[in-house]
């Protein structure tokens, strides 16, 4: 929306986080997206989570595909490398990556046209691999740069700008990642930063695959009235089953919890998921029951949000191929190259 | 009917093996052409099979070629006619004289032979249904007797037949014994009852020296592993498969730390060729070596990545096994018809490099070559087999390595010069040969971090729609493919002894039936100079070459002439001066395809010289 150039100035008494960064370090370029965007609050989120966390940000691989949502990552972390591949392929250019170099942070951000119609394929390959990666849809039920067509997720029955009434079927990506056996599952909504900020974290520091998928309103093609992806109608239909806090192991816990109302989560870098529960019956556990629960509260109009799903011993793609620690780009010809004598062997064995 | 004299030959035939799929025979075929080779006398095997797992017709031909003419020949002089659904063609393919051995266990009508053949029949059903009570020993004995006969009937060393059943059945010796009496069953009932030799017959040599048999797809996968590549991503597809199949099986044995039991290797059979190629660039993006295996219809679904990866200078290796096409084409067929599309490969401006090696020796070159190139050039690299070279067995060079040779990273800025003060353009051209440095993901925490994409951008990777940067840019692209010219495998030039104004381009597969061709021409009063192509972009004595020749025949196995339209396109010749000769049937290309067709056109120029009244 703006043209104008970020001011490189900053107040001298940023608070800096435990690497020493601040708030700033994590930030990319000026958001080139309409004003009121969702996705701009999914970038602050983002932003947010990183510095929390403490993560270098260079150490971050960000990877999108095309279409506004994968346009956000030029806004977040600007000193980390980019990749803004094709249509819909962003899961296997970050797929490579992470076969690469495990030792990197990978965040794939992709928009519901990204993952749900071109990449549905894509989409759910990666996460039944069980890439390590924080998969971000920023899902807003419409084609934004192509001026308003509804895409997959938008629900049947939904109204677009113009008038049209959506008769197709909705995918919801949620539902289908846990189907796939993603080992983090989560839903969230860009106007509720509280939510949102945590299960990033949360999500980055997951082992395995991690999908969030984010309601994010688009303000110039789906945010009037009969839509079922505008702010009001996110916000009315809202049903949050949990709201989590990450913290770090080397932070105690300070907040108190009501007994029985908290569920402690470790996660495999040591942090910890302090869970507030706000359905006691919801068990973040049980993937077959958060499928049912998604559906059941589906069919009501209801849009659930949260934590749906994690499991306690994730696995990745590098444990199932039994990858070296080093990172693969990191050996060399002594490391990989056999040389002659192998290749002697070898021959013999030819003739 | 006519008649003919039976063929005599020594170490100079072909014999053909026809057979149902999934009957077993494969293994047996193999064996017998292996214990040819054993005996000192090169073999040029051809499997022709059908997309088909079980009941479809299959084929096995054998060279036997002292001469080590490798290539196919065409003709078959004697015919293993195991496959009564093809019977009638089989025979209908022998050369006049030829041999037709089959099972005589049902009688036939005399209607069913030609007389200008020698018939050998031998009731093998019979033989197997006395011999045998379980149904699937009788088939695949089968195959392991009439091996036996015609070990006698080539009078061949059965010594060497012994071994090698020894050396297959290794570690399961319950069935070296089964498989030797079915061996000798075969061999003494051919002594016993049948005219042995026949005019076919192999002699023990020494033509075959340190080479090895090896298919090319798992030369070329040893290259990949030789190459130093760690991500594999592919998607089977015929005839490629057995070239991811390879790599596993190599990295198995070559490529797990001994201490750790842990793999310094990924392989990702992906959900289709999008992701294939996909994966490859994210990898290859990230500072890792990483290729994939395909064929034209993958080729065809990964325009799109191939071209983001030219644009945004992502290294690729791409192993195009080619097979007959358009569409499905004949998946199990052979050809030479994807050169235009990996050259020009994906939408808008693109050109691509080729490699086109001729045999497994040259796979196994190119293949650990091409990461070297994709590094230094920062583009895809595509190494184009094909279904001949890579599905059979060739007697081939042994692989050599150069175990002081190191990796060509290409340009690649450390964390060290970034803090240095280097200045770092991802698309700058600091040398003047187009190709610009870059950095890996996660180098530095302020320094040398930029965004990839496939829109258009300035120097320093800014993204700009204007148009003095992108034809800026665009220009740079066309400088580093120059650059390419001098980097990749030479053409190989050989002058006929006599001065001809002719010449003959050819590439790739065709190599070992064009050697062969040049002799036949040659004795038809033909002289002929010789390139073969082994790369594009092409080196500028592809040039010269067609300019110092009045005219040069270009042998492709196409329908389209595709290298032709290549060199004239990329190297601005007049089309006039290159003649297509094509074979485009599926099978591989023959010397005797190549000598008619040159042969025939040469002799049309040939002037007689008008008397001159004294």
């Amino acid at each position: 929306m703006t043209y104008l150039a970020k001011p490189k100035f900053h107040h001298p008494h940023l608070p800096k986080n435990e690497l020493g960064y601040t708030h700033r370090d994590y930030e990319g370029a000026v958001s080139t997206l309409c004003a009121g965007c969702g996705h701009d609050s999914i970038t602050a989120a983002i932003i947010q989570a990183c510095f929390e966390l403490s993560i270098e940000p260079h150490r971050v691989a960000k990877i999108s595909g095309i279409g506004c949502s994968s346009k956000t990552p030029t806004y977040f972390l600007g000193n980390s490398h980019g990749f803004n591949s094709v249509h819909g392929r962003m899961p296997s250019v970050l797929t490579g990556a992470n076969l690469a170099n495990r030792d990197l942070i990978y965040l794939g951000v992709s928009g519901d046209g990204d993952s749900a119609s071109i990449g549905f394929g894509q989409f759910a390959h990666a996460l039944r691999r069980g890439v390590n990666m924080t998969y971000i849809v920023e899902n807003n039920g419409v084609y934004g740069l192509t001026k308003g067509q509804f895409s997959a997720t938008a629900d049947r029955g939904s109204k677009s700008k113009r008038g049209v009434i959506n008769t197709d079927n909705s995918i919801d990506l949620a539902a289908i990642a846990l189907q796939l056996g993603a080992s983090f599952v989560a839903r969230s909504f860009s106007g509720d930063k509280h939510q949102l900020v945590p299960i990033i974290k949360a999500a980055i520091s997951h082992k395995g695959a991690a999908f969030i998928d984010i309601i994010s309103p688009c303000v110039a093609f789906n945010n009037h009235a009969g839509s079922t992806k505008s702010f009001d109608f996110v916000r009315e239909h809202n049903e949050a089953v949990n709201r989590l806090d990450v913290i770090s192991t080397r932070m105690p816990i300070e907040v108190k919890y009501e007994p029985g109302t908290v569920e402690i989560v470790e996660q495999h870098d040591g942090s910890t998921i302090a869970l507030r529960k706000l359905d006691a019956d919801y068990d973040v556990h049980d993937r077959a029951a958060a499928l049912g629960f998604l559906q059941h509260h589906s069919a009501k109009g209801q849009i659930v949000t949260g934590l749906l799903h994690v499991e306690k011993e994730s696995e990745d793609l590098h444990a199932h191929l039994h990858t070296v620690d080093a990172p693969l780009n990191s050996l060399n010809e002594k490391e990989l190259c056999p040389g002659q004598a192998a290749l002697d062997k070898f021959n013999a064995s030819m003739r | 009917m006519p008649t003919a004299t039976p063929i005599s030959r020594v170490n100079d035939f072909v014999v053909r093996f026809a057979n149902v799929n999934g009957s077993g025979s494969a293994s047996a075929n193999e064996m017998f052409a292996r214990a040819i080779m054993r005996m000192g006398v090169p073999v040029a095997p051809r499997n022709i099979f059908p997309s088909n797992i079980q009941g479809l017709p299959t084929w096995y031909e054998v060279r036997v070629t002292e001469a080590n003419h490798l290539g196919a020949r065409g003709g078959i002089d004697m015919m293993v006619a195991m496959n009564p659904q093809t019977f009638d063609k089989d025979i209908a393919a022998l050369e006049p004289g030829g041999y037709l051995f089959y099972d005589s266990t049902k009688e036939l009508p005399a209607s069913k032979f030609r007389a200008d053949i020698t018939v050998i029949g031998m009731p093998l059903t019979a033989i197997c249904n006395r011999e045998y009570t379980d149904p699937r020993q009788r088939q695949l004995f089968k195959n392991i007797i009439y091996i036996g006969a015609l070990s006698a009937l080539l009078d061949m060393d059965v010594k060497a037949v012994e071994q090698l059943i020894g050396e297959q059945y290794k570690g399961k010796e319950k069935l070296i014994e089964p498989n030797l009496k079915a061996l000798n069953i075969g061999r003494d009932y051919a002594i016993l009852n049948l005219h042995c030799p026949i005019g076919l017959r192999v002699k023990k040599s020494d033509k075959v020296g340190d080479r090895i048999f090896i298919e090319g797809n798992a030369a070329a996968a040893l290259g990949a592993v030789y190459g130093g590549a760690t991500v594999c991503a592919w998607y089977p597809i015929t005839p490629s498969s057995g070239l991811a199949d390879a790599f596993t099986k190599h990295c198995e044995r070559l490529r797990v730390d001994p201490e750790t039991k842990k793999a310094k290797y990924a392989i990702v059979q992906a959900e289709d060729e999008l992701a294939s190629i996909g994966i490859v660039i994210g990898a290859a993006w990230n500072g890792a070596r990483a290729f994939t295996a395909t064929s034209g219809p993958g080729i065809s679904l990964m325009q799109e990545f191939i071209g983001l990866a030219y644009f945004a200078e992502i290294p690729a290796v791409l192993f195009d096994v080619q097979r007959a096409g358009p569409s499905t084409g004949m998946p199990t067929r052979t050809q030479q018809c994807d050169i235009i599309s990996c050259a020009y490969a994906s939408h808008g401006d693109t050109k691509h490099v080729l490699l086109f090696p001729e045999n497994p020796a040259e796979a196994f070159e190119f293949g650990a070559a091409a990461f070297d190139l994709a590094d230094r050039l920062q583009t895809p690299i595509f190494v184009m087999l094909d279904l001949d070279i890579g599905m059979n067995h060739h007697l081939s060079q042994p692989l050599a390595w150069d175990d002081t040779r190191k990796f060509d990273r290409g340009k690649v800025m450390t964390a060290a010069e970034l803090d240095a003060g280097r200045d770092f353009g991802r698309y700058l051209d600091v040398d003047g040969d187009g190709i610009a440095f870059r950095t890996y993901p996660g180098t530095h925490p302020t320094k040398g971090s930029f965004f990839t994409r496939g829109t258009s951008r300035d120097r320093y990777a800014k993204y700009t729609e204007e148009g003095a940067p992108y034809v800026d840019n665009m220009q740079r692209l066309v400088r580093k493919f120059d650059t390419a010219k001098d980097l990749v495998p030479r053409p190989l030039q050989a002058n006929s002894v006599n001065q001809t104004k002719y010449g003959v381009i050819y590439f790739g597969s065709t190599a070992p039936a064009m050697d062969e061709a040049i002799h036949m021409i040659e004795a038809r009063g033909h002289a002929l100079d010789r390139m073969r192509i082994r790369a594009f972009p092409f080196h500028s004595s592809v040039n010269s070459f067609v300019a110092d020749h009045d005219f040069v025949f270009v042998v492709e196995q196409n329908r389209d002439a595709q290298l032709r339209s290549l060199i004239v396109n990329e190297c601005g010749i007049d089309p006039v001066r290159l003649v297509p000769i094509l074979h485009y049937d599926g099978t591989p290309i023959t010397a005797r395809f190549i000598a008619k067709a040159i042969g025939d056109h040469l002799d049309q120029l040939k002037v007689t010289p008008m008397k001159v009244s004294s």
